[in-house]
């Protein structure tokens, strides 16, 4: 496969890398059962993460990908440096050229930095999350682990519930999702739902109403208190009445045997109930572990510019 | 594989000539390490054929040999001068390695490149007691202190030229060329 210097988003992959990367992340996956879960793959490469966003998770899951390859991790912490001194990302990204860092995995509040990055460097750019754009890995994970349980995903059908609008994730799996041929519908807040897109999802008023879809898996979103400027439902405690993961809803997706996704962390009692986490059918860890192979596989496939490519060998 | 058509192939090896050299390989491995476990490792993809046909020859002769197989595409030390990144197939050791005499199977020995990275790969697996080499063929040209313990056919060759294995489990047909 013809590496690539970004990963910015997921619209503009191709069906053959998008294979190409799901079907990676799995021998990769394989590694973790190793007493050495490491591969010396990246060998003297520098993988720099540069989180403007608070992620403890995404962030470990990088950088536990970036060792598994045996690249060398920095965790540029942007609350400590010099962004509060007032530097400009384009020369937080020119200091970080200096360094002769080989890949950026950056996650940004504003949509559209990454692609800023990507143009002004010469290291691979990986973007982590930014704003209500994009997050293809947490894509890949979702699609790669939507695979482990249908190895056919095509038809198969997948509810997303929760705030879409604002939600990065909804929109860059649901994308791979409907590329890789899975019918997607979604269920949210009224407010929460965005404009123009009963083409692309079936849009569900009430959890009733989705059920009689059968979905085979339910994803629910994470309710991002943080993330939202206007009240758009009135409280958590209404929003678990409506949207979330009940008992009683808990009983009929037993019941029926569907599967939970949820891309972390989880509000407990918000977007389900403790017994979720419980279920079988909770790929959660998976979803966390799948996230690890995932991330090696894109590192792997990406080529940055600062690594002397000379002609193809044969060996 | 387009640039094949463009240059002169000479059969190195019939089909024949190839089942004969791989007895030749498993009765030496045989003679070898008499009533020894011996645990076999094939290098992807066609190191896991003759891997499959030497443990299948051996299987009246010895207590059975389990089979393991590598994918050696991480351990590469010119990845950063591929153009493209190669697909990567799983790498499956179903037994344990500490302890155990493994013998590697490659189909080509050549720079010796591949088997420093299928050693280095294997030792992240455990401590073996013993790693022996059986290729098919060794075309020279070594850049690295590797030798093959176990050897079907030697050719010297040029850098430039290269070698072809076609195998039936994986091509339609089966023979060894050389291209110049």
């Amino acid at each position: 496969m013809e590496p690539r210097k970004d990963l910015l988003d997921i619209e503009s992959l191709s069906s053959e890398e998008i294979e190409f990367l799901l079907k990676t992340a799995g021998p990769f996956k394989d590694l973790f059962e190793k007493s050495v879960k490491k591969v010396p793959t990246l060998r003297g490469k520098s993988v720099l993460t540069l989180f403007y966003e608070p992620s403890t998770r995404t962030r470990s899951s990088f950088e536990i990908a970036a060792k598994r390859l045996s690249a060398d991790v920095t965790n540029f912490s942007v609350a400590a440096s010099s962004v509060v001194k007032g530097e400009s990302v384009l020369d937080t990204v020119d200091t970080l050229q200096a360094m002769k860092v080989d890949y950026i995995i950056v996650r940004h509040p504003a949509s559209g930095i990454p692609n800023l990055i990507a143009k002004h460097a010469n290291a691979s750019v990986v973007n982590a999350g930014d704003g209500f754009h994009a997050h293809p890995t947490q894509a890949l994970l979702d699609a790669f682990t939507l695979r482990e349980v249908f190895p056919k995903s095509a038809r198969k059908r997948v509810l997303i519930v929760g705030d879409i609008l604002h939600s990065r994730v909804a929109r860059s799996t649901s994308t791979l999702f409907r590329k890789l041929g899975v019918e997607v519908g979604v269920l949210g807040p009224g407010g929460l739902i965005p404009d123009g897109k009963p083409k692309e999802f079936k849009v569900f008023r009430s959890f009733d109403e989705a059920f009689e879809w059968k979905p085979d898996l339910i994803y629910l979103l994470r309710i991002q208190l943080e993330r939202q400027k206007a009240q758009f439902f009135p409280s958590l405690h209404e929003y678990h009445q409506v949207y979330g993961v009940t008992n009683e809803r808990f009983a009929r997706v037993e019941k029926e045997g569907i599967w939970i996704m949820h891309p972390g962390p989880v509000n407990r009692g918000v977007e389900l109930v403790d017994n979720v986490m419980r279920y079988e059918r909770c790929l959660i860890n998976q979803q966390v572990e799948n996230g690890i192979a995932t991330r090696m596989a894109v590192l792997y496939w990406l080529k940055p510019q600062t690594s002397s490519r000379e002609a193809e060998v044969e060996v | 594989m387009t640039k094949d058509k463009e240059l002169k192939s000479q059969v190195l090896l019939s089909e024949r000539d190839i089942a004969t050299k791989v007895r030749r390989l498993a009765f030496e491995i045989l003679e070898h390490s008499g009533d020894e476990q011996l645990f076999f490792v094939g290098i992807h993809k066609r190191g896991v054929i003759l891997a499959e046909r030497v443990r299948d020859i051996l299987k009246k002769e010895k207590q059975e040999i389990p089979l393991g197989t590598l994918d050696i595409t991480l351990y590469r030390d010119d990845l950063d001068n591929l153009g493209t990144n190669p697909a990567i197939e799983s790498s499956d050791i179903p037994f344990e390695v500490d302890g155990a005499h493994i013998v590697l199977f490659d189909d080509v020995l050549f720079t010796g490149r591949t088997i420093r990275a299928a050693i280095g790969n294997l030792i992240d697996y455990g401590r073996p007691s013993k790693i022996e080499l059986a290729v098919l063929i060794d075309r020279g040209n070594r850049e690295l202190p590797i030798h093959a313990d176990y050897c079907g056919h030697e050719i010297k060759t040029t850098k430039q030229e290269y070698i072809r294995v076609r195998f039936r489990e994986m091509d339609d047909e089966e023979g060894i060329y050389l291209l110049k």
